[in-house]
């Protein structure tokens, strides 16, 4: 399984579609984390948890990192996986590559991995160069506790990310045309992205309708049916999780909890309890990722292999 | 010892009958041609073969393994050029090879020999280092070789290896192919639609109609068989008498008959089927039952012996 392991991961690292992406998320979440260390470096009060700021502070109209990746960073998922199958049956490479001694399942295994790490590549490094342009631009170095929260981010991240390569190697199975199963993957996307939030928002009009004057619990009805709705996207999950482990005063999730925020102290939670808070969000995530990526495995092993 | 052995192998896709009913024996050390239409179930049988596609039945055993069960160990063994081979295009050959090394485990150091050594074989040494992308139709049959090599298998199987090849190319790829079994003594099955192009190498070839082999041995076996005949016949009559196969015996164009019980079996160029129910009823018999092996060899053989 290594020789295809580290044949795509070469192939993924030296394409030229995953270098104008990482370049492309390189300098928007530079440039914002640029804006946002400058208009924290004036600021005099505690220190405490600076750096996480750089990551979800977006300044000067630009979005924040965090926003960035959760709203673009399924598109690289996407591109490293939509022609990951198809394009080697349209090649007629597969048949040659099938007849090797090796298991079907190394090579599909080896395709996901390789995708998996060159997503945690990307990030990781991306990450990093965003926490050296904050040391240079802040002065001092960040602590234990937000380089910890920095590193379990990157993982949620490549989590996330490693669920739309997934989907993408999903779509390359199904689809023999290449332009097919990456319009279907960016269709999924425009989906959870963009109308599911307002899909969710018609639901819950329609279960708990808000009207002038309505109960306070009518409202915090609406708005946990408005979540619920949400936790099928894992846009929504990824966003929750991450605002978690990046925001350390963050308690709750949604805006009923906020609700009941408010005779709550804001000091920041150990990381240990964030990630409690996000657990589930964490475990649906993995499972979304690894469901996504079952499917493609059953279909992929009972497929006929001819090229014609 | 049999290098395929192959009995009663089918194969169905939601009810197509692909492969049906196909046997196939392959001794070691021959060259085999497999011929047929497209969409004879030459490429079916060659998936079967490596294990991968399962039969719907019969059995088959490469080398002495079961492709289904043991299908490493067969593609271990095997070398196989695919008929719509490609490779991938943004890598050279010698990369393209390499990985294939590696997915066979070749040991890197070793592979580097062995791949300057294939390529120098099929004359693509001064071109190793160039893009796959930019090679000719020719070229990659011809690196398609190569890989083949590299694992050195005992057995190889090349599908259409010829097809859209100029005369000229085709004639390197067959003389490589008869020089490769002498050196290195390997069974090799080729499967092609083009007899006149590849009976020169083949020691024996089987014509696969239909998912089913209607005629197998070398060339001399097949032309005697066409002058036998090439419809057969069954009969079953209440009685067999001398009368009977005297008339059917005098039939234009009736090669033999033969009776045995009941049933009288009877091998001719023609369909003699009016001819052989008049018999029938003048030599004052009963007719229980005709039937005819539409063995149409013949059109098979027009079609592809004179093509």
């Amino acid at each position: 399984m290594s020789a295809v392991f580290w044949k795509e991961l070469a192939d993924h690292l030296g394409s030229k579609r995953f270098i104008i992406f990482f370049f492309l998320i390189l300098i928007v979440g530079g440039a914002s984390a640029y804006l946002a260390a400058q208009s924290l470096s004036g600021t005099k009060t505690s220190p405490d948890y600076i750096y996480l700021n750089l990551f979800t502070q977006g300044a000067g109209g630009l979005p924040s990192f965090l926003g960035f990746i959760s709203f673009f960073g399924p598109l690289i998922g996407v591109i490293l996986g939509f022609d990951a199958i198809n394009s080697e049956f349209n090649r007629g490479t597969v048949s040659r590559v099938l007849s090797q001694p090796i298991y079907r399942d190394w090579w599909i295994n080896g395709k996901f991995l390789a995708g998996i790490t060159a997503l945690g590549i990307a990030v990781a490094s991306i990450v990093l160069i965003i926490t050296g342009l904050g040391l240079y631009m802040l002065g001092f170095p960040p602590g234990g506790a937000e380089i910890s929260r920095i590193a379990m981010f990157v993982v949620i991240s490549v989590v996330y990310l490693g669920f739309w390569l997934s989907l993408g190697i999903l779509f390359s199975i199904i689809f023999r045309q290449t332009a097919t199963s990456a319009l279907a993957s960016i269709a999924v996307w425009l989906f959870f992205t963009l109308f599911l939030y307002m899909l969710a928002g018609l639901i819950a009009d329609q279960i708990a309708p808000i009207k002038p004057g309505v109960a306070p619990d009518v409202f915090v009805k609406h708005e946990s049916i408005r979540d619920l709705v949400l936790r099928f996207s894992p846009v929504a999950l990824y966003e929750e999780a991450t605002t978690a482990i990046l925001i350390p005063q963050y308690r709750g999730l949604g805006l009923a909890a906020l609700l009941k925020e408010a005779s709550i102290p804001t000091s920041p939670l150990p990381l240990g309890q964030s990630l409690l808070i996000v657990w589930p969000q964490l475990v649906g995530l993995v499972a979304l990722t690894s469901i996504c990526f079952a499917i493609s495995y059953v279909i992929f092993m009972r497929r006929e292999i001819r090229s014609t | 010892m049999l290098v395929v052995e192959a009995k009663g192998l089918k194969k169905y896709y939601d009810g197509v009958k692909a492969v049906d009913g196909l046997d196939l024996e392959i001794r070691e050390g021959e060259i085999y041609g497999l011929l047929g239409p497209n969409g004879a179930g030459k490429t079916t049988t060659i998936l079967i073969l490596l294990g991968l596609t399962e039969p719907t039945a019969g059995e088959v055993k490469v080398l002495g393994y079961n492709p289904t069960r043991e299908a490493l160990k067969v593609k271990r063994l095997t070398g196989y050029l695919p008929e719509n081979l490609g490779f991938y295009d943004d890598l050279s050959a010698r990369e393209n090879l390499r990985y294939i090394a590696s997915l066979n485990r070749i040991p890197e150091r070793e592979a580097r020999g062995k791949i300057q050594e294939v390529l120098e074989l099929v004359g693509l040494a001064d071109v190793a280092d160039r893009k796959v992308g930019t090679f000719s139709r020719g070229m990659k049959q011809r690196l398609g070789i190569a890989e083949v090599l590299l694992k050195d298998p005992r057995f190889v199987i090349l599908d259409e290896p010829t097809s859209g090849i100029d005369p000229e190319g085709a004639r390197q790829i067959l003389d490589m192919i008869t020089r490769l079994r002498e050196e290195r003594k390997m069974t090799i099955l080729i499967s092609s639609h083009l007899l006149h192009q590849i009976q020169r190498v083949c020691d024996r070839v089987g014509i696969i109609h239909r998912g089913k082999l209607v005629a197998q041995g070398s060339l001399g076996e097949l032309s005697a068989v066409m002058e036998k005949g090439t419809h057969l016949f069954e009969l079953k009559v209440s009685e067999v008498t001398d009368e009977l196969l005297a008339k059917l015996r005098a039939i234009d164009g009736v090669v033999s008959v033969d009776a045995e019980g009941d049933t009288v079996r009877i091998e001719a160029r023609d369909d003699v089927r009016p001819q052989v129910s008049r018999a029938v009823l003048e030599s004052g018999v009963d007719l229980l039952e005709l039937k005819g092996h539409a063995y149409t060899l013949e059109e098979v053989y027009l079609r592809y012996f004179q093509e």
